[in-house]
């Protein structure tokens, strides 16, 4: 699941993952999203389910990785987390509390990266490359491969060093796990 | 410049898909009005037609959208829009003259959530009995529902099939959930697909009859420009399409634009039946509650329960030999669906005095779960 | 030999016969009616243009009017009240090639079918539409319409009617119709060269016809005889081409100024700017 608000980009990270899945690891998946009537600002998410063969229910019932990055969307969605279950969070924008102590909680200064590299749009795909590396659901190529055939022409490279600063800072977060 | 037939892999909204389905079929008119959760596909249409030459018109309203489909149906293009449910209640009127005028269309209605303005992004399965009753009079209409982007990408297509074939406004009953998810869609290459045209007529413009049915009781369509100086009305009219306002014209022709559909049942009505060659209990299910309905199958045979699906493709004609077939040899039909009971009385109707059924209604929002309908089969197998 | 042959023998074709459906006749419009001039200039321009008749389609909404396109020997159809226009315009941008003619009345044209006039207006669709406007809902028997002028009676204004009535050129000029007319159905030669002149136009054409109907509307309003609205229409009319269209109104006492009132050349249509897109689209 990513969550948060309305205008970050979290039905574009879970549209890139679901095709990551469906099209580039040739898997069964779904994107669903759910949101308020408001265009920008309200919580919402986007689900992706990904199974080997094909899905009976699209909706997100209790995922096992969740992706929080705004306030609203981790006090809101948080409950749905699988027990045990991974949980990202943006932690420019998120103060998690005694809640997440239930699951495996990775922190990644997302947004705060994105500025640094000049264009706040692009703390999704950093985040993608972080999920991309933690979770087996989906391949980094296969990520790669979506994101290229997704984001504008003009902001690739952009795109795809937001991803490789995500998959670098997962990659310290593991080692330091284990 | 992108191509008519995108053939491959894609990952598509349900209604992304739509829009490719129609291109494939050969839809190029398209006329409708901006409305949530169905506007997606107007505006996928509006950037793909210029690319591939195509009439896209967004209209002041749905009234217009779908006159204008009409005019540009009977012209000679394969027509479509897409709405929901207010848009749909407004199209009424003239979906009764498509009827009338025999002019093939395809109506696309991503359901959510009502009455009235109900829940505009949330999903629903409520306009099931207005798809079949929804403008005055007596007349059978083809739906079909999709339960996937990849469904709704092939019943697209099959909705204009059937239009061509049977002259008459086809409507896909699609809903938000369908809509607005995402799934792997595989669209094969051009000459894999079948596509129907409409028959046109065979005789000298001197001769043609635009309302003389085949023995099929489909007449052959003329078009405007192409010389055969027909005239057609939505009043009851005889087989030249001269207004004939009387009981026995209007028996006539009312019945056969009823029977042109019947007498088809079994080439329109598509179902999906999965174990249900020892089944006892029978889930009814169509559209999006398809795939929570074969799961819970899946887990109550898992219980040891004797449960089957049997998945409406086709909603209009109902799939009445289906269930009356099954009706002998089940104990229960049981109908899962995001309203207060509109299929279920079709399944109550036909299991009457052979099998009991049972509604699981949920009025819409979100999608009913494998577990809540699992419960519910597994309550009927104790009884 | 019978009577019918005899009668077929000495029969001498009318010049507008060929493009009628002779068999369908009697047509079902009363004494007086200004329904029938309309037509009869409307073919006569098409001869004087030169359009052969497989290129013609009449496209009709509901009402007396509305029973025109099945007289016609040419593609008719004959939609739902007020839909006319959105019908004609699917026909048309799918068929650029065809004459398609929308002619009804003021109730299909203006109160039911108001919003798609002036949509089609804005976006200058390829299309003529000729509205015979009786001031009255006439096939449904005499109820008001938003063309009844102020004071007149009909069967649902009683006592009088009291909303202002539409000035149809004008609301057809402001919304960028780019021919726009009006005459009588007594001014048939005049009708005739200014529907002709329309023809040989492109874009949104707009011509209203004042037309008398002495059933439903003259009956109640002092004007009860056949030729009574004629005979208003021959005193009061004033012809003043290139009016402005917000000095045209209709008012009972006054004069009614008849005329072409405008005439924008050079303004594309919506098929040349959507193909024109089409092209851009194409070369990117």
């Amino acid at each position: 699941m990513f969550a948060g608000f309305g205008g970050q980009g979290v039905v574009t990270a879970g549209y890139i993952t679901g095709q990551a899945a469906a099209i580039y690891d040739d898997k069964e998946s779904t994107l669903t999203r759910v949101y308020g009537p408001e265009a920008r600002g309200s919580a919402c998410y986007s689900g992706v389910v990904v199974d080997e063969k094909e899905i009976d229910y699209p909706y997100l019932l209790s995922p096992e990785i969740m992706v929080v990055m705004s306030q609203e969307a981790y006090e809101k969605f948080l409950p749905q987390l699988l027990d045990g279950g991974m949980l990202v969070i943006d932690s420019s924008i998120v103060k998690p509390d005694e809640q997440a102590e239930k699951y495996k909680l990775f922190t990644v200064p997302a947004t705060q990266i994105a500025e640094e590299m000049g264009a706040r749009v692009v703390a999704n795909v950093v985040i993608l490359g972080f999920v991309g590396k933690i979770w087996d659901g989906v391949s980094i190529k296969g990520l790669q491969e979506s994101i290229k055939v997704t984001v504008p022409k003009r902001h690739l490279d952009l795109n795809l060093r937001a991803f490789e600063r995500g998959t670098e800072l997962a990659e310290k977060a593991l080692k330091k796990e284990s | 410049m992108r191509k008519a037939v995108l053939t491959g892999k894609h990952f598509w909204y349900g209604n992304i898909a739509i829009a490719e389905g129609a291109i494939v079929a050969g839809c190029r008119f398209f006329a409708g009005y901006p409305i949530t959760p169905a506007s997606e596909i107007a505006e996928h249409i509006s950037r793909r037609f210029p690319e591939i030459g195509g009439t896209f018109v967004q209209f002041e309203d749905e009234l217009a959208s779908i006159a204008a489909m009409l005019g540009a149906s009977w012209a000679g293009a394969k027509s479509m829009t897409s709405t929901s449910g207010p848009g749909f209640s407004l199209m009424q009127e003239n979906i009764g003259l498509g009827v009338m005028m025999e002019v093939p269309i395809v109506i696309v209605n991503v359901q959510r959530g009502a009455p009235s303005t109900g829940l505009p992004t949330l999903t629903a399965q409520g306009d099931v009995m207005q798809t079949k009753w929804g403008s005055h009079g007596s007349y059978e209409i083809i739906a079909l529902s999709p339960d996937s982007p990849q469904e709704a990408f092939n019943l697209t297509i099959r909705c204009f099939n059937l239009a061509e074939k049977y002259r008459v406004p086809v409507i896909l009953l699609t809903s938000e959930t369908v809509g607005h998810s995402a799934g792997k869609v595989v669209v094969p290459p051009k000459d894999k697909i079948e596509l129907v045209q409409r028959k046109k007529p065979k005789v000298p413009p001197e001769d043609y009859l635009p309302y003389k049915p085949d023995e099929d009781l489909i007449p052959p369509m003329a078009c405007a420009g192409e010389g055969y100086a027909f005239t057609t009305t939505g009043l009851t009219h005889d087989e030249k399409g001269y207004p004939d306002t009387t009981a026995e014209a209007h028996e006539k022709l009312v019945r056969r634009l009823n029977d042109k559909i019947r007498r088809h049942l079994k080439d329109i009505v598509d179902v999906e039946e999965e174990n249900m060659e020892d089944a006892d209990i029978a889930v009814v299910s169509y559209g999006q509650v398809s795939r929570p309905a074969r799961k819970a199958v899946g887990m109550a045979r898992e219980d040891g329960i004797k449960a089957g699906s049997i998945k409406l493709i086709t909603i209009w004609p109902f799939a009445e030999h289906v269930i009356h077939r099954w009706a002998k040899q089940v104990e229960y039909f049981v109908v899962p669906e995001l309203n207060y009971g509109q299929i279920y009385l079709e399944v109550k109707r036909e299991a009457a005095g052979e099998a009991k059924s049972l509604l699981i209604p949920r009025m819409g929002g979100k999608l009913i779960t494998p577990t809540e309908i699992y419960r519910e089969i597994k309550k009927v197998s104790e009884k | 030999m019978n009577e019918q042959t005899i009668a077929e023998d000495k029969l001498e074709l009318h010049p507008i016969d060929k493009w009628l459906r002779s068999e369908r006749m009697p047509h079902i419009w009363c004494p007086g009616c200004g329904i029938g001039p309309t037509l009869y200039a409307w073919i006569r321009a098409l001869d004087r243009v030169g359009i052969p008749k497989e290129k013609v389609v009449y496209v009709s909404g509901i009402g007396c009017c509305g029973r025109g396109s099945g007289y016609l020997d040419v593609d008719g159809f004959h939609t739902t009240h007020g839909r006319a226009i959105p019908f004609a315009i699917g026909l048309k941008l799918v068929k650029p090639e065809l004459c398609v003619n929308v002619i009804s009345g003021d109730g299909d044209l203006f109160s039911i079918g108001g919003n798609h006039f002036i949509h089609a207006c804005r976006r200058n669709v390829d299309l003529l539409v000729i509205c015979t406007n009786n001031f009255i809902y006439g096939m449904t028997g005499g109820q008001l319409a938003p063309t009844t002028p102020l004071g007149d009676r009909s069967t649902t204004s009683p006592y009088g009617n009291i909303e202002p009535s539409f000035n149809t050129p004008h609301l057809a000029d402001a919304s960028g119709a780019v021919y726009v007319a009006r005459w009588t159905s007594i001014h048939v030669r005049r009708l005739e060269k200014s529907i002709a002149e329309a023809m040989e136009m492109k874009g949104f054409r707009y011509i209203e016809v004042l037309s008398p109907c002495p059933v439903s509307y003259g009956r109640r309003n002092k004007l009860p005889e056949p030729d009574d609205i004629a005979e208003w229409f021959r005193q009061s009319s004033i012809i003043r081409n290139g009016a402005n269209t917000s000095e045209v109104q209709i008012e009972k006492e006054k004069p009614l100024i008849l005329g072409n009132f405008v005439k924008r050349v050079g303004k594309p249509t919506f098929y040349e700017l959507m193909k024109k897109l089409e092209e851009k689209v194409r070369g990117r």
